[in-house]
């Protein structure tokens, strides 16, 4: 996929070898699908947490329940929280492709928060399930919703880690076509996360919750 | 920019304009009016109690997840069959193939490993822990399966 331009001159060189000058270009587009790429054994990782949780996630060990731990309103705004966040982030996109740098960080800025406020409330809601001892330790069910739902946030820290490195970046370099090609693989990455959300919370909460 | 300008950048160019294929606000707002709807409906199913049988409401909220995803795809990640020269969507499907094989076979392999466990197997472990002899084993017990 790569382009190579090879330019034989008209001159020889005075030991009569041609010489070529081999120009390569940065391949735009081998980066977007090289990271689509990782997206996809991303997913495979996530489909092998779904896959254990499908077989573990009812082996309660006599521990609590899904229906008792989950509190679905939490669910529902932490899902408005990542859903948000992902519309934001197509507005910085629009806004880069306006070669507006000001909004782009605006709304960069506003996706990271949603992107926090998701941790955060996720985080919380850990905090809470350790508080009443629903521990991993505790069933194979809550094993693997942890390791799952972790699995998740971890994703999403350090897309916020990646979030605010760009916005660093893109503060010292404005608009230039690296940062765009930054911004594009991050957009791939942070909506990839929303599309595994969607798993998390039809496969995990509400299903969790069906008696 | 306009469409009409997109659709002259398209030709020649490689990696100088590399903004045709990454929405607009209406392509957005679509995509996430669809996705609101989406994870609405299936949280009111839920939180409403809305069927009596349990496993409607589990098959009619996985109908909706596996279309919200199909959404966020079109709308969010931009995919169609022309990205990336159409390897995108080629390593998409290779991905939902494996994806799919190791969800089915896993559940499948290992719901039918329950099935088939006798429920004496799972008795002999329960005397080895420290229960009483004469006391059943509780939660631990299985249930037997017709």
């Amino acid at each position: 996929m790569s382009d190579i331009t090879a330019t034989t001159p008209g001159v020889m060189s005075a030991e009569g070898k041609p010489r070529f000058y081999v120009e390569e270009h940065h391949p735009e587009h081998s980066t977007l699908l090289g990271f689509w790429i990782y997206l996809m054994s991303d997913c495979l990782i996530f489909a092998s947490l779904f896959a254990v949780y499908a077989v573990l996630g009812r082996n309660y060990a006599g521990g609590p329940t899904g229906a008792e731990l989950f509190d679905l309103t939490l669910v529902a705004i932490n899902t408005a929280f990542l859903l948000l966040s992902s519309i934001t982030y197509g507005f910085a996109m629009l806004a880069s492709q306006r070669k507006d740098l000001k909004m782009t960080q605006i709304w960069l800025g506003i996706t990271g928060l949603f992107g926090a406020a998701f941790l955060g409330l996720e985080l919380y809601e850990f905090y809470h399930l350790w508080h009443v001892g629903a521990t991993p330790q505790t069933s194979a069910f809550l094993s693997s919703f942890y390791t799952l739902v972790g699995t998740h946030g971890l994703h999403v820290t350090f897309g916020i880690i990646w979030l605010i490195t760009l916005m660093v970046q893109l503060n010292r370099h404005g608009l230039i076509h690296e940062n765009i090609r930054r911004m594009t693989c991050l957009s791939m990455f942070w909506h990839f996360l929303d599309v595994v959300w969607i798993g998390v919370f039809t496969f995990v909460y509400l299903m969790g919750v069906l008696p | 920019m306009t469409d009409h300008a997109h659709a002259h950048d398209d030709h020649g160019h490689h990696g100088h304009d590399d903004h045709a294929d990454h929405g607009s606000l209406k392509s957005y707002t679509i995509g996430f009016i669809l996705s609101v709807i989406l994870t609405a409906i299936p949280f009111w199913l839920v939180m409403g109690n809305v069927f009596e049988n349990s496993n409607t409401t589990a098959f009619i909220i996985l109908g909706f997840a596996a279309v919200q995803i199909v959404v966020h795809m079109i709308y969010f990640l931009h995919m169609s069959n022309k990205a990336e020269g159409g390897w995108s969507m080629l390593s998409l499907i290779f991905t939902i193939i494996v994806v799919v094989i190791m969800l089915a076979g896993s559940i499948w392999v290992m719901y039918h490993l329950n099935h088939n466990m006798m429920p004496g197997m799972m008795h002999d472990a329960s005397h080895s822990t420290h229960l009483p002899p004469g006391l059943p084993a509780g939660q631990s017990a299985p249930v037997p399966r017709p």
